[in-house]
């Protein structure tokens, strides 16, 4: 029955049940859902006011970045048009959800999310929030999915350094606040404070979007690959609302419209890893 | 008879309920290791009650439901509580009559089974190895173990579960 579970025979079973566990879930959630409820029904109307007025004044500030980089976005594919690469800027479409708040096993990094295959959510959809990356669905059912977090033991994520462009792959570890990346060489042009995003490798994240960033790099001379720790930039344990994120194509999650003739040649790997996100190729590239 | 019987197992199904509702309940990350199994105790409490109507094929169901609310491997639960409520059913005669010190360390022996066993299958798959407070919820299960045992008791007597 273990071993079923291993081959995905019995997910209709799960998300079956799932509904079944659902008004469980939901009463548990109960709570903290009306004590939101009520603080909102009762916050005053200044409260309200100024609320309203910092997110204006946010929304213009972010309006002025938009359009900085709508500007950065046409330069970037016209010096991409020269260079003849088939890149593509793609627009995702995307939903959010809410947490659920109800304790899952203690020690699996997993949350329980609101919305499930009625919302056309799909296993291995990536999961972000307004930092960075926060994981992927692994259980999808009708009204409730499970995500598994990218510092989940069992979790590994395709990154690359933003600073130079070095790809490699980021583990979970265990504990909420720091990944591993034991698959960088020590002669590798990485330090503390670098940023690490999406690579797009695997094809089941997006690329380009911000990860951890690397607090702590120990280079041992005796051993060939240095002990890279990272900090994940999503507020792991602490975001209510996520991001879900679709692909460009909708339904298909791995446009190989995309792998154009230049982009195989930056990046040979992508045709073997568009497999799973999870186990991409341990090698690393080099810069 | 059958309407007292139906009756019974509405209070079953509500126990076991609670028990899954406490087992979701936020709680913060110190208290969060020190929470005892509410599922595995209720299971251990209406096998030694009700040997005839809670038994393994009930622990099986309860398992699966622990599994998707946990996110466990589907079956992991499962199967440990079956095991747990076979053990149970056997000797329910034998724990019946211990005296409360008694009974609590035998509910410890099986609350450390299950965990024993969900470990084994999470090594199985590859799962990192858990901290030595991993084992803390058996404890305080045992000990909370009087306290359950008197109040599913009294639920007992009050609703006349048979």
């Amino acid at each position: 029955m273990t071993i079923d579970h291993r081959q995905h025979h019995l997910d209709s079973v799960r998300s079956a049940l799932s509904v079944l566990v659902y008004p469980l879930q939901w009463v548990v959630d109960l709570p903290h859902t009306s004590s939101e409820w009520f603080r909102e029904s009762l916050s005053t109307r200044r409260a309200l006011q100024e609320e309203n007025a910092s997110l204006r004044t946010q929304q213009l500030v972010l309006n002025t970045q938009l359009q900085k980089l709508e500007a950065l976005e046409a330069e970037n594919r016209r010096l991409r048009a020269l260079l003849d690469s088939s890149f593509q800027v793609e627009e995702r479409p995307m939903l959010i959800a809410t947490l659920l708040s109800v304790d899952m096993d203690p020690y699996r990094h997993q949350i329980e999310l609101n919305k499930g295959s009625l919302d056309h959510l799909f296993e291995g959809q990536p999961l972000l929030d307004s930092q960075g990356v926060m994981g992927q669905l692994i259980h999808v059912g009708p009204f409730t999915s499970t995500a598994m977090l990218i510092t989940d033991p069992a979790h590994a994520i395709p990154v690359q350094v933003n600073r130079t462009g070095l790809r490699t792959i980021a583990l979970g570890t265990g504990s909420i606040d720091r990944l591993e990346l034991p698959h960088i060489p020590n002669n590798a042009d990485i330090r503390s404070g670098d940023l690490l995003v999406t690579s797009g490798l695997g094809g089941r994240f997006p690329p380009g979007y911000p990860v951890a960033e690397v607090i702590d790099v120990q280079q041992d001379p005796g051993r060939t690959f240095s002990h890279v720790t990272a900090r994940p930039r999503a507020l792991l344990d602490r975001s209510r609302e996520v991001l879900l994120v679709w692909p460009p194509g909708a339904q298909n999650p791995l446009t190989p419209g995309t792998t154009g003739k230049a982009r195989a040649v930056v990046d040979t790997p992508a045709e073997a890893g568009s497999g799973s996100g999870t186990d991409a190729e341990p090698e690393p590239g080099t810069p | 008879m059958t309407l007292t019987r139906h009756h019974g197992g509405i209070i079953i199904l509500l126990s076991f309920t609670v028990a899954m509702l406490l087992t979701i309940m936020p709680l913060s990350d110190g208290l969060r290791s020190w929470r005892p199994d509410w599922v595995t105790l209720t299971l251990i409490f209406w096998c030694l009650a009700l040997p005839y109507r809670v038994s393994v094929v009930s622990g099986f169901m309860v398992g699966l439901l622990l599994d998707v609310l946990t996110g466990t491997l589907l079956g992991q639960h499962a199967l440990a509580l079956s095991i747990i409520a076979y053990v149970c059913v056997r000797l329910h005669q034998r724990i019946r009559i211990y005296p409360m010190w008694q009974q609590a360390l035998t509910v410890l022996v099986m609350l450390v089974l299950h965990q024993l066993l969900t470990l084994w299958i999470d090594s199985t798959i590859g799962r990192p190895a858990r901290p030595l407070a991993y084992w803390l919820p058996s404890l305080v299960g045992a000990l909370l173990w009087p306290f359950v045992y008197r109040f599913l008791t009294s639920v007992r007597i009050n609703f006349q579960v048979q």
